[in-house]
This record gives C-alpha cells, structure tokens and sequence, in this order.
C-alpha cells in the first residue's frame, strides 16, 4: 500500500474538493509529495486558515483512520506516546501473590507485567501500530517546549518507537503525519529538517470566494463576492487579529441566515463582531469602511 | 538538471537560506515525483522541501523565478552577434496579438494604442491580455540594453512612467462608475477601487518578471541572481527597513517577546528549589520509618518578572526608536508589569500611553508628541536623562525587576552620570543594554557605551531581528 494512494497531482486537488476542501496548487502539491516520500508535513500559518481542517480532510480523502495528538505545554512522553498500566500490573502482582503455589521467579514475572497487555497506547504509538490506514495530526505543535520536540523525531523519521523493555516497535504502514502550528515560538531545525513545510496564508480573493460557496448553503455567487471582497478589504487595514477564513464563513452564514441579498454599509458595521473580536478592530474597520479611503 | 538544481541550492545557501544536505536531497527526490512541465508544482516542491520558514519565501521566488524562468527563444533580446533581435521579438508579439483576437501587430502599435488596450484588459481582469500587454510595455518603453550591469529597478522605473498608472487607475474608476446602473455607496467605490490596485499589482508584477526574464537571458543566471540578492527579513537592519520591511519586522516581534517572557520567568524556575516544606518532609518521613531521610521543599513561587525600558527616542536613533516602541508595546502585552521611559535629554514616562492606546500606531503618535522629553535643546544627553531617571523612580526599582536601555550612548560629551546604572544594577535582578549601532562603531566619537556597560549584565549589539533573538536567546 501507500505507493498507489494518489496517482498523480490533480487527483489530489480533486480528491480534496470531494470532501469539501479547496487546496490551492501549493497545498495540493505538499500532500502529494508527503505521501510520496513518505514524509511528515509540517503546516505554519495564522490561525483559522484551514490548518487542522487539511488533515481532517486528507483523512476523509483516503478514508483513513484520523488520530490526533492535541499539544499543550507539559506533555510528556506518558500521554503522547505510551504509559505502563501501573494499577493493572500491581493487581497482577497481588493477585500472583495470593496464589500460594506461585514460585516463579521474578524474570518471569517482570515478562509477563512488561508485555502488550499492560501497555497503555497513546497517540504515537497507535498511529504507528495501526494495521489500518491513518492520518495522524500533532496539533498545536509549537506549543509543547523545545525539549519536548525531541520526543517526535524518532518517530517523525523513522516510523518507530523504542520502549526499553519491549524493544523497538516499527511502523507496519507509513501514516501521513500533519504538524501543524501557529507559529508562536520557532521551531528546533531537527524537527523542520525532518517535515516538508507548508505555509497556509489567508487564501486569494477568488479561492476564498469559493470556500464561502462550497461552505455555506443557499448564499448566491453575488453575495459570495461582494463578501470575499470586504473580508479582503478588512485584512488590509492594520488590525490586532485579522478575520480567518472561519471567520468569513460564520458572517457569511449570518448574512444568509438574515437574508441579505447584497450587503451595504450599515449591515456590513452591524455584523461586523462576527468578523472581529476586539472591540478596537471593530471600531478601527467600521470608521475605515465609512469613510472613503 | 543536476548542475542547474545545484547551482539553483548554492544561490539558495548564498541568499542566506539554511538548506541542509538531507533538505538537498529531499529536493532532488521530490521533483522526480512532480511532472517537469508544470512549473508550480515544480516550485512547490522545491519550497516544500528546501524552504522551512515563510519568512524566506520571497528570497526563494526570486532566486527560483531566476534560476527557472521561462526559458525560449522569444526571451532573448540579444543573438548572437549581439544585435537587439528586434524581428523575432516583434514577430512573436504580433502572434500574439493575432491569438487575442487580430488587433494588430506590436510594430504599429503606439504609446496610446497600449495604455488604451491595458485599460482594456485591466476592466476586464484579461489575465492574458494583461500578460501580453507588459511585454509590449517593456519592449515599448523600458528601452532595455544589452550588457548593461543593472538591476531590474530601472528598467522598471521608466516602464511604469511611461504607463502612467495613477491616470490609469482613475480612468479604471471612472468606468466603473458610469457601468454601474446607480451611483456608488461609498462601500462599493472601495471595493471596486481595492480590485483595480489589486489588478494593476499583478500588472507590475507581470512587468517586474518579463524585464527579469529579459536580463536573465541577456546576462545569464548567476550575474542576475547576484544582483537580486537581498538581506533575508532577519537580517535587515533596522535603521535602514524601507516600510514594508518594517511591516514584516513588526510581525515577527510579537512571537519574540512571548519567547522574552517566557525565559525571563523560566531562569527563575530553573535556579532553585522554594525553602523547606516541613509538613512534608514529616509526612514523607513515615514512610522511612519516622526518619526524616527525604526533605521536602515547597516549589518556588512562580515568578513575575517586571520590565523596566528606558529608550532613546532622539533623533540620531530615530530609525531604531520606531522599532523600539513596537517592541516595548509588544512587551507590554507579555510581561505582568512594564513600565516604559522615553528621553531624549529630559525623561518621561510613557507607560499609560501603551496602556490606554488600544492601537500601536495611536500610541507611538503620542509618545512622539505627548512626551516630554525635551529639557534644554533636544539633542541626547544621556547623564541628564538618567539623572531625573534615578531620582524619580530609582526607588521603585526591585529585585523582581530586569532594567533595559536602549540606545546608541551618543551623549553630545555631556556628564555620562554612569553612577546611575551602577546603582540601578545594584538593585535589580539585571540590568541589560542593547545598542542599535554596529560593534565597531562603539566607543567612537561623542559614543560613552563602555562606560557605562562596565556595570550592566551585557551590551548587545541590535541592528536586526537575528541579533534580537540572539539576545533573547541568551537570556536563557
């Protein structure tokens, strides 16, 4: 498997629109690339772009099983990648005990407590030992500290685990790895050297006009436009947080859920906390598109 | 292929980029998957793979739109003998023409005829159009010689002055207005005027690659990529970023600041264990039996640091200044207490002025403005400066907190008042100096650094985005 899991370029862009998902060149041409190399995909941008949505969609593509790893500072090792079932090795311990005719020795023991059945997997470890196929998403991956990182290398190159009393656990399928991460700390040159990188910015007028029509039920090509194009407008005025795409999407279903057919500029300002949430950019991008810049 | 990939990695790692040998090869093996004909998903592939950072885009699009740009006949402005090959030039652009409907040829075609058929092509987002149309323009007017050792700019520069562009865009207004049925909500009138900068953008762009695709084939790959050289976004000096260099600076602050927080409160954690936790330590000892083997220690309290910045804000650092207060405002989200002092020879403080100001750009106007800063003549006079510092707010300085100064220490050869820093040091947990001059600049002239470094924790030198990191890098 996994070599014939794409034919070529276009049935990756087509693929992703079936689920929905509109990958511009660049997008679709990482995913391809990532399957063919066999290699983790790491995915940079603002937030509410699309990033996390790309694995989700990749996995819906293949039909792959989707395990994802949420990031957070403090993860260890026991969460992300597999912990020893302590209770369950003690009760068997006890319960070796209670049997008075037990004279195995220790060696014995510690196989039997030291085997699959006490080992609790976490998402690492089950994304490599699945037998189906998987998308594994690290979510937030700037979030965990620098030394944490480090925990994903050996994984990240080399599909494998080691656990020193198990010995190595190899991959049985190559699973497409998503990295994604907002950027808020630079990341350790290991782990870029190791992924191929991809950038999602806000998309283009006309791609997330697109976006808005395949997203939102019911909205017309008109008001599709004429969103897309206050959205742009909006981005370029200096704000704290510029709109995401998630963003548009939420104000697009609003305007259809009020039944606008074309938006002036009074509905535009009394929306407008969909688009934004600090109440400066809302004032700051209701004075700029009042007044003709 | 192979030398053109290698030579394209070289002009990569000489543009500044760090690509790895395992990146290199990853290249190589990518673009064997991806069809050579379809260019973007061949530069995609390159910057996949070789490109592990968005701030370096750009660099790569240029060194890649240099080093594979359109290669053909129809590019080179020079044969052989080096005449100007004006035939097969005209010849291919009269095709053209003939492909968009029969318009005429290139060689009938006067200024107006062009400025008339951009104006076309831009109401109709004819990207076509558009592309043909900037060959004809850089042929018509960038009067481009061969051999000449320049750069783009210039040809460029006469191109776009010869298509008058601001006249274009009201022209492009004016239509639109009389297309629509009604008059236009001010609302529309932006929009609409947002798409035509937007399209007359792509305009410029599409000239800018035809006059680099012309000095590629007249001056070969390696000359051009040379001269297209630029600092990467962290290496721009401060003093010298043109605005929209400032602009990408500014963004890439933020995330430092968290890391400068961040490591200010971690050295902390790190260095010791809180005192002794006697309730238990007892309880811990009952599991020895009573003794009391294992000592407990509370966890230290977490640590909050405060920041204290004093900026030169006069006019020899004016450059740096605008940097300065961005990353002070920036700062002032991070950390739990800042408080900010401007002087130029007299001080203030201008804490409130970040903290009321919800925008950075309102807040830098009135520290520019509101501040009072001037004491005798508005030149810097650091001793003064410092002076009213220590005697107003030396003793709110604490142990928590961690002072910086920045400035370049040209001090007019006033009295350097350098006690103050000693004492500042004193007090406070460090006390750190970044100076946007470079190294061997120090100490030259009217400039008092060393004096008064000899009683900080470290003078950095601070001209770029790299340097800072550098800084807050060491802090760790």
């Amino acid at each position: 498997m996994g070599d014939t899991m794409f034919g070529d370029l276009a049935s990756v862009r087509d693929g992703l629109k079936d689920v929905d998902y509109l990958a511009d060149d660049g997008i679709a041409s990482v995913v391809f690339l990532a399957e063919k190399l066999g290699k983790p995909v790491l995915v940079e941008g603002p937030a509410g772009t699309g990033k996390t949505e790309l694995a989700k969609s990749v996995a819906a593509m293949t039909d792959a099983r989707l395990i994802r790893l949420q990031c957070y500072e403090g993860l260890d090792e026991a969460k992300a990648l597999y912990e020893w079932n302590y209770k369950k090795q003690l009760l068997r311990i006890q319960a070796d005990r209670g049997s008075e005719a037990s004279n195995e020795d220790w060696t014995d023991l510690q196989d039997d407590i030291f085997n699959d059945e006490f080992l609790l997997t976490r998402p690492l470890l089950e994304a490599i030992s699945a037998e189906e196929r998987v998308v594994l998403l690290i979510d937030e991956v700037d979030r965990v500290e620098v030394e944490t990182e480090a925990l994903l290398l050996e994984i990240l190159s080399d599909y494998q685990v080691s656990i020193p009393e198990l010995g190595t656990i190899e991959a049985k399928q190559i699973p497409i790895v998503f990295l994604t991460s907002n950027n808020t700390r630079e990341l350790s040159e290991a782990l870029k050297r190791r992924c191929l990188f991809l950038h999602i910015d806000y998309p283009q007028l006309e791609r997330e006009k697109e976006i808005v029509l395949t997203k939102v039920d019911g909205i017309s090509d008109n008001l599709a436009e004429q969103v897309a194009r206050i959205v742009r407008s909006i981005r370029q005025i200096e704000l704290k947080k510029s709109p995401s795409v998630s963003e548009t999407l939420d104000w697009a279903r609003t305007l259809v859920l009020l039944g606008v057919e074309s938006i002036d500029v009074e509905q535009a300002k009394e929306s407008l906390h969909i688009l934004l949430k600090y109440q400066s950019d809302i004032e700051k991008a209701a004075k700029e598109l009042t007044v003709e810049g | 292929m192979l030398d053109l990939m290698s030579g394209f990695v070289v002009e990569l790692r000489n543009a500044g980029l760090p690509v790895s040998l395992t990146e290199n090869l990853d290249a190589m093996e990518a673009v064997k998957h991806i069809p050579i004909e379809d260019r973007d998903a061949f530069k995609y592939a390159l910057a996949a793979t070789l490109v592990k950072n968005e701030q370096h885009w750009k660099a790569f699009e240029t060194v890649f739109e240099v080093y594979f740009s359109l290669r053909g006949p129809e590019y080179n402005v020079v044969d052989e003998e080096g005449e100007i090959d004006e035939d097969s030039l005209e010849e291919w652009m009269s095709q053209q023409m003939k492909g968009m409907g029969g318009q005429g040829s290139a060689e009938d075609m006067s200024p107006e005829e062009i400025a008339e058929m951009l104006f076309r092509a831009l109401m109709n987002a004819d990207e076509a159009m558009m592309a043909a149309m900037a060959r004809a323009a850089v042929t018509q007017f960038a009067g481009m010689e061969p051999g000449r050792p320049v750069g783009g700019t210039y040809y460029l520069y006469r191109t776009l002055r010869n298509l008058d562009l601001d006249g274009m865009m009201d022209r492009l207004m004016e239509e639109a207005q009389e297309r629509s049925d009604s008059d236009m909500t001010p609302l529309q009138e932006r929009l609409e005027r947002e798409e035509f900068e937007n399209r007359i953008e792509d305009l410029k762009r599409e000239i800018e690659a035809e006059i680099r695709r012309r000095l590629v084939a007249d001056r070969g790959v390696e000359a051009m990529a040379k001269t297209l050289r630029k600092p990467l976004p962290e290496d721009v000096d401060f003093m010298h970023a043109s605005r929209e260099e400032m602009a990408n600076i500014r963004k890439a602050i933020q995330p430092l600041t968290r890391k400068l927080a961040a490591r200010l409160a971690r050295k902390r954690k790190h260095k010791r264990k809180g005192p002794l936790d006697f309730r238990a330590t007892v309880r811990q000892s009952l599991s020895y039996g009573g003794v009391p083997a294992e000592p407990r220690f509370r966890n230290p309290r977490p640590n909050k640091p405060e920041l204290i910045v004093v900026a030169d804000i006069s006019g020899s650092v004016a450059a740096f200044a605008r940097f300065t207060l961005h990353l002070v405002y920036a700062l002032q989200n991070q950390f739990s207490k800042v408080r900010s002092f401007v002087f130029i020879d007299g001080l203030d403080e201008v804490t409130h002025m970040f903290q009321d100001e919800e925008d950075i750009t309102n807040a830098v106007h009135r520290v520019n403005t509101e501040a009072d800063v001037v004491w005798v003549d508005g030149h810097s006079d650091y001793g003064h400066a410092f002076g009213v510092f220590w005697e107003n707010f030396g003793s709110e300085i604490n142990s928590k907190s961690t002072v910086m100064f920045l400035g370049d220490a040209r001090n007019n050869y006033h009295a350097t008042n350098a006690w103050v820093i000693k004492e500042t040091a004193k007090k406070a947990r460090s006390v750190f100096w970044l100076n946007p001059e470079p190294k061997s600049y120090w100490d030259t002239g009217d400039s008092v650094i060393t004096e008064y470094a000899t009683h900080t924790d470290g003078v950095f030198e601070c001209r770029n985005l790299r340097q800072l990191e550098g800084f807050v890098d060491h802090l760790a």
